[in-house]
């Protein structure tokens, strides 16, 4: 193997192992009572999100959904102000008005906040992906929804929208087959959801979620293909949702046989123990990475505690620009 | 000076600031082969062509949001809903994303969402609606409702380069029905300010829309039985020119709201506190609102003149307000 190739695979397993322990610290910080709001889990979404995210160039732009932590992280959004945001500091990128990842842009990353209502990322992402068609810009709008989502207008109104417009965008639709408690037999009466791509005109795929490989090939395919002009596709991700839908939600309704699955399948359990047979990983480059990790993730969450929170003072500020 | 309509006042603006300005574009439904349902796109497809009016497919909700994201990317989008009343169907992306964008993110955004508005054409019920409070009861937007030719194009041409998303309704009873003076140069007239239309002593008729010209009307029948009325149009109905309307309140102690909105929870209540409680002290009888009754837009002829106000009904209540 190249050394090259090398780094590659030990680059994608940094983002999936950073991501995890950004979620399971944000969940001690939640449970010790340094949250006023609630967070989301991202167990079982690290492949996508940083899968994806890696696949995207530098002036691209992606806007996430609630899942995608990973993806922030690549676009270069630090632990400290993921941290901070959490904690409803004035540092934050939101300033403490929104809550978790919710609002949690930074143009000059590249990256879009969100609103709460799902699937409404898609339909910004089109107007990124219309901009840079409107200034003959060879960049790309990748964006992120759930099999819930799909249900909702916006969605078709959006792939609808994306293939007449012929706009350079990627949709990856994260099927973790809950939206909260409801279960995929409630919520789509096709097979595949990719199929719903077809019936607007552009092509759907289906990827395994949990395989970073998997979802980074096929997100470059889409991309390429979006850079030179031949239009959106959607992407499929399947995966399960391997916690509560957030923080309060012990989630008793998904039966324990279906975890015990998916837990075999763990992204970031599965992608080390190929890198470790492919001796790409050993234990000291284990080792490295999460002392790595840990330092990180310890001075960010230290920046983001001594950050202030805001002052009561700016509450009407920037209400218009 | 050039006379000419209010839609041609509109169609100028869009004019030149398409010209002017190659971040402005604009999407909608039949605004491009066909020139927009009331023509006020009439001549911009040939000259910018499919790539800046653009006949998008009927999907309100995307093509709000295209717009948010086109902004955020540095491009200046025009909106067009083919009736207010159909922008409850990309109220979402408004209310949710444009109108917090700011807030939270402090990133400029600057959308015009432009719709043909109001009644007096018999149109019926999903043709005729004044949803202005639904956007001014949203922090983060600005409603612009202009009332004659000149405001119109300076108005517009003021929302197209705010930064800010702007709600802008035209009022479609006027389109062709009213002319005036309009300079052929590009100039802006400046949101969140009202206008004083007409100058009185004795009463305070603070309006919008396509009822500045029935309060007009009415002050000039008043003036004949001695009755003098100050019509202000207020222009901006978010955020509100509250200093105008408390200077003209302060000066004849009685007041009259009129729109031909809905009464409940209507713009003309929120004047009402406004004065209530800013002026209170001036005010010689109680505030009296001239409004639509509280039911949907009637179709039949007999019932929509019922429906909206109009000079008749502004002459009674002013003359009843006057003598109380
Ligand atoms: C329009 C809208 N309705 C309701 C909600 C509340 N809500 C938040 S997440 C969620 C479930 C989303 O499910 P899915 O799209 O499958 O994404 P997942 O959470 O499973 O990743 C719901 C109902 C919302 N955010 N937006
Ligand atoms: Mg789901």
């Amino acid at each position: 193997m190249l050394e090259s190739d090398k780094t590659d695979h030990i680059k994608l397993l940094y983002w999936m192992m950073l991501t995890r322990a950004v979620d399971d610290r944000t969940i001690s910080l939640a449970k010790l009572g340094k949250i006023p709001g609630t967070i989301f889990s991202q167990k079982g979404h690290e492949a996508i999100s940083v899968g994806a995210a890696c696949a995207l160039s530098a002036a691209d732009v992606v806007a996430p959904m609630h899942r995608d932590l990973g993806a922030y992280l690549v676009r270069g959004m630090t632990p400290g102000r993921i941290f901070s945001q959490a904690m409803a500091r004035s540092t934050s990128p939101s300033q403490g008005r929104d809550v978790n990842t919710h609002g949690m842009g930074d143009i000059e990353l590249g990256i879009i906040g969100y609103v709460s209502h799902l699937p409404q990322a898609m339909t910004v992402a089109l107007g990124a992906a219309f901009s840079f068609q409107y200034r003959n810009e060879p960049r790309v709008a990748l964006t992120f929804t759930g099999d819930g989502a799909s249900s909702e207008g916006a969605f078709s109104e959006s792939l609808n929208l994306a293939a007449v417009l012929k706009l350079p965008i990627v949709f990856i639709l994260e099927d973790n087959q809950y939206a909260y408690s409801t279960p995929s037999k409630y919520q789509y009466a096709i097979t595949d959801l990719a199929a719903r791509a077809t019936a607007f005109g552009l092509p759907g795929m289906t990827v395994s979620g949990n395989n970073v490989l998997d979802v980074r090939r096929t997100t470059i395919k889409a991309i390429h293909r979006a850079r030179n002009g031949g239009g959106p596709t959607l992407i499929k991700a399947n995966t399960m949702r391997m916690e509560g839908h957030a923080l309060h939600d012990s989630a008793e309704y998904v039966p324990k046989e279906l975890l015990d699955k998916w837990k075999a399948k763990d992204p970031i359990a599965n992608y080390k123990k190929m890198l470790y047979e492919k001796k790409v990983l050993n234990r000291r480059t284990e080792k490295l990475l999460l002392e790595q990790i840990n330092k990180e993730v310890s001075n960010g969450e230290q920046w983001a505690e001594n950050s202030p929170y805001p002052d009561p003072s700016t509450l009407t500020e920037g209400v218009y620009a | 000076m050039p006379e000419i309509t209010f839609l041609q006042a509109i169609n100028q603006a869009l004019h030149q600031e398409m010209e002017a300005d190659n971040t402005v574009f604009m999407l909608g439904q039949d605004i491009g082969i066909l020139g927009g349902a009331f023509k006020a796109t009439e001549g911009l497809f040939d000259k910018f062509g499919r790539e800046r009016v653009i006949d998008t497919p009927m999907c309100e909700y995307a093509f709000s949001g295209l717009a948010n994201g086109a902004a955020l990317m540095g491009l200046r989008p025009i909106v067009e809903f083919q009736f207010a009343d159909f922008i409850s169907t990309g109220f979402d992306p408004i209310v949710q994303f444009a109108a917090t964008h700011h807030y939270r993110q402090n990133n400029p955004l600057p959308i015009v969402f432009r719709a043909p508005w109001g009644g007096g054409s018999y149109a019926g019920p999903f043709h005729s609606q004044c949803p202005e409070a639904w956007f001014a009861h949203t922090a983060g937007l600005k409603v612009v409702i202009p009332s004659n030719p000149y405001d119109a194009k300076g108005l517009l041409i003021s929302a197209i380069r705010d930064p800010n998303p702007v709600i802008f309704f035209e009022p479609k009873y006027l389109y062709r029905s009213q002319s005036g003076e309009v300079p052929s140069d590009a100039y802006t007239v400046d949101l969140g300010l009202a206008n004083v239309a007409h100058t009185g002593d004795d009463i305070s008729i603070i309006t919008y829309g396509a009822m500045v010209p029935e309060a007009i009307t009415a002050s000039k029948i008043l003036h004949k039985s001695n009755i003098s009325c100050e019509v202000i149009d207020l222009r901006t109905i978010s955020p509100l020119d509250s200093q105008t309307i408390l200077d003209s309140v302060k000066k004849t102690g009685k007041v009259l709201v009129l729109h031909e909105a809905r009464k409940t929870a209507g713009i003309g209540a929120e004047i009402a506190a406004i004065v209530s409680e800013n002026a209170f002290e001036y005010l010689d009888a109680p505030i009296t609102r001239v409004t639509a009754p509280d039911t949907p837009v009637p179709y039949s002829p007999p019932l929509e003149n019922a429906y909206r106000p109009n000079s008749d009904s502004v002459i009674q209540a002013a003359k009843t307000l006057y003598y109380f």
